[in-house]
């Protein structure tokens, strides 16, 4: 990935920043401009919303055949997560062993390196999830 | 709107097929194709081509033209056009095809479906492949395309007891099929035991859960239904098209274990039709892995939500019994040229409705649907076919 596409969306990376429906509530991750719901009555009315990083895990798998990126990290544990605030989310649970993981554990948001271009050297941070102790 | 029939089939053999390029590929099939139906190419009119990503693969684009060119069509100058919707590309070009010749804009169509995947290192494939997902925020932290169907599996599991065993029951099933399909990348039954003591790809999918890499091409004629007759003794109709969309990303989606697109357009072609889901002698439903074909028979309505395992298990899916699924082989033993799968469908239901199957034909068959899913079921496109 491009440096310049990688930072357009740092803040939702960075932060867990995504959007509120200012007309019926409902919060999205990453971020939309129309709320899917609401359609054009949400024009105008979706904010920008922090997430707390807390969830749930909805469902998830061990990757044992990676792509190109992440081929050195295998086997890793990708999972999606329900957040408190309602949306879900993809991301990568570290910090344990690949058994550990079942549905419906609690999880919290943890800000680590994702990946390396090895062709540029860039490296990535965002977002991972890591068990509730 | 027109009827439309089907009056000419090609599919070439599929697998990892080194001496053969994607131009070639395609005009093998295209050529096979209006072979069959007796047209000539000047009687073609128009030509959709699907095909998911030659870009990554081979890194050429431009491909209907390319396919025109080296179909010996580009001194008719007739219109060629690539479709992409990731797998669905196929499926999606057949419906593009069958819309143009039923509103009267073309008479004589060629649809053709190709993908050369194994020019590149699996890891390679993989991100193609990947790119079918939501590149920022699903493939880029991680997890890649059978990541997103094992998370499908693993829910599914979850809420209605599907087991490990049952989505191994798919497997041995379609290449029990498959080693009666001559063009199969796999002609060679599998155990039980074999499918649960593979190596895994993204848990609970082992490698015998997942559609192998492949390269391969499929071809269709179309022509309006008054008009089949005079190139062909054996038009097939096409009575019925409708195509879906959904959240890109799986984990946007209402529920993970059920494809909404599949469920609406499903609920379309049945409308057309005027047919119900008992009124199907067979189906080519899109299995890029075993959980795939568990979720796609119970939202067609073969089978109740949560049961797909347990039918499939049973052996009702099996050739000639309650409902022959897949006898082609399917995606995982058939193999998945991913741009040719939708069309490569089609030539297998149209195949059987002439009765021309050979050892896996299905007995009696008169209506036979094909279900060509995009991405993780972000676009799904169903026809329904029947014989006249
Ligand atoms: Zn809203």
């Amino acid at each position: 990935m491009s440096a310049p596409r990688f930072w357009r969306e740092i803040n939702q990376r960075y932060n867990l920043v995504g959007t509120e429906c200012g007309n019926c509530g409902k919060k999205y991750f990453p971020i939309r401009s129309v709320c899917p719901e609401c359609h054009r009555e949400s024009i105008g009315k979706m904010k920008k919303v922090k997430f707390s990083g807390n969830g749930k895990v909805f469902s998830y798998t061990v990757i044992h055949v990676g792509s190109s990126m992440f081929q050195m990290q295998t086997p890793y544990i990708m999972a999606i997560i329900e957040l408190d605030e309602g949306p879900r989310i993809t991301g990568q649970i570290i910090d344990c062993e690949t058994k550990d993981v079942k549905i419906g554990m609690p999880v919290e948001s943890v800000f680590r390196k994702i990946g390396e271009d090895g062709k540029s050297g860039t490296i990535y941070y965002g977002y991972k999830f890591r068990l509730m102790k | 709107m027109r009827d439309v029939a089907v009056i000419g089939v090609g599919v070439t053999k599929f697998g990892e097929l080194w001496d053969k390029s994607l131009r070639g590929l395609i005009v093998e099939a295209g050529l096979e194709a209006m072979h069959d139906s007796g047209v000539t190419s000047k009687d073609v009119d128009a030509l959709y081509g699907g095909n998911m990503s030659s870009g990554l693969f081979v890194s050429q684009e431009h491909t209907a033209a390319l396919i025109g060119d080296f179909a010996g069509l580009a001194s008719r100058h007739i219109p060629a056009t690539r479709v992409e919707d990731a797998c669905a590309s196929g499926g999606v070009a057949l419906r593009q095809g069958y819309i143009s010749v039923a509103s009267g804009i073309h008479d004589v169509v060629i649809v053709g479906g190709v993908e050369k995947m194994t020019d590149v290192s699996e890891s390679l494939a993989t991100d193609a492949l990947a790119s079918a997902g939501d590149r920022e925020w699903e493939s880029f932290l991680g997890v890649t395309f059978p990541g997103l169907y094992a998370m499908m599996a693993r829910r599914h599991m979850h809420e209605y007891k599907t087991t490990k065993e049952q989505l191994g029951a798919v497997a041995v099933k379609n290449h029990r099929n498959g080693a009666l399909n001559p063009k199969a990348q796999y002609q060679k039954e599998i155990t039980l035991e074999q499918v649960l003591n593979a190596p895994m790809v993204a848990e609970p999918l082992g490698l015998y859960d997942c559609s192998p890499i492949s390269d391969g091409a499929a071809a269709l004629i179309l022509c309006p239904l008054e008009r089949a007759r005079k190139f062909t003794d054996n038009p097939v109709k096409i009575i019925a098209s409708a195509q879906a969309s959904d959240t890109l990303s799986l984990h946007s989606r209402r529920d993970i274990c059920t494809m909404d697109a599949t469920v609406a357009a499903a609920r379309n072609v049945y409308r057309q039709a005027n047919k119900k889901p008992k009124d199907i002698d067979l189906v080519e439903v899109h299995d890029c892995f075993t959980i795939t074909e568990i979720v796609a028979i119970e939202d067609l309505g073969f089978v109740k939500k949560g049961e797909g395992g347990k039918a499939s298990e049973e052996g009702l899916t099996a050739l000639n019994a309650e409902i022959s699924v897949n006898p082609s082989g399917g995606l995982k033993s058939k193999g998945h040229p991913v741009g040719a799968t939708g069309v490569a469908q089609a030539v297998e239901v149209i195949t059987q409705l002439r009765g021309e199957a050979g050892k896996r034909q299905v007995k009696n068959a008169r209506v036979g649907m094909t279900h060509n899913i995009g991405g993780s079921g972000a676009t799904a496109v169903i026809h329904i076919f029947e014989a006249i």
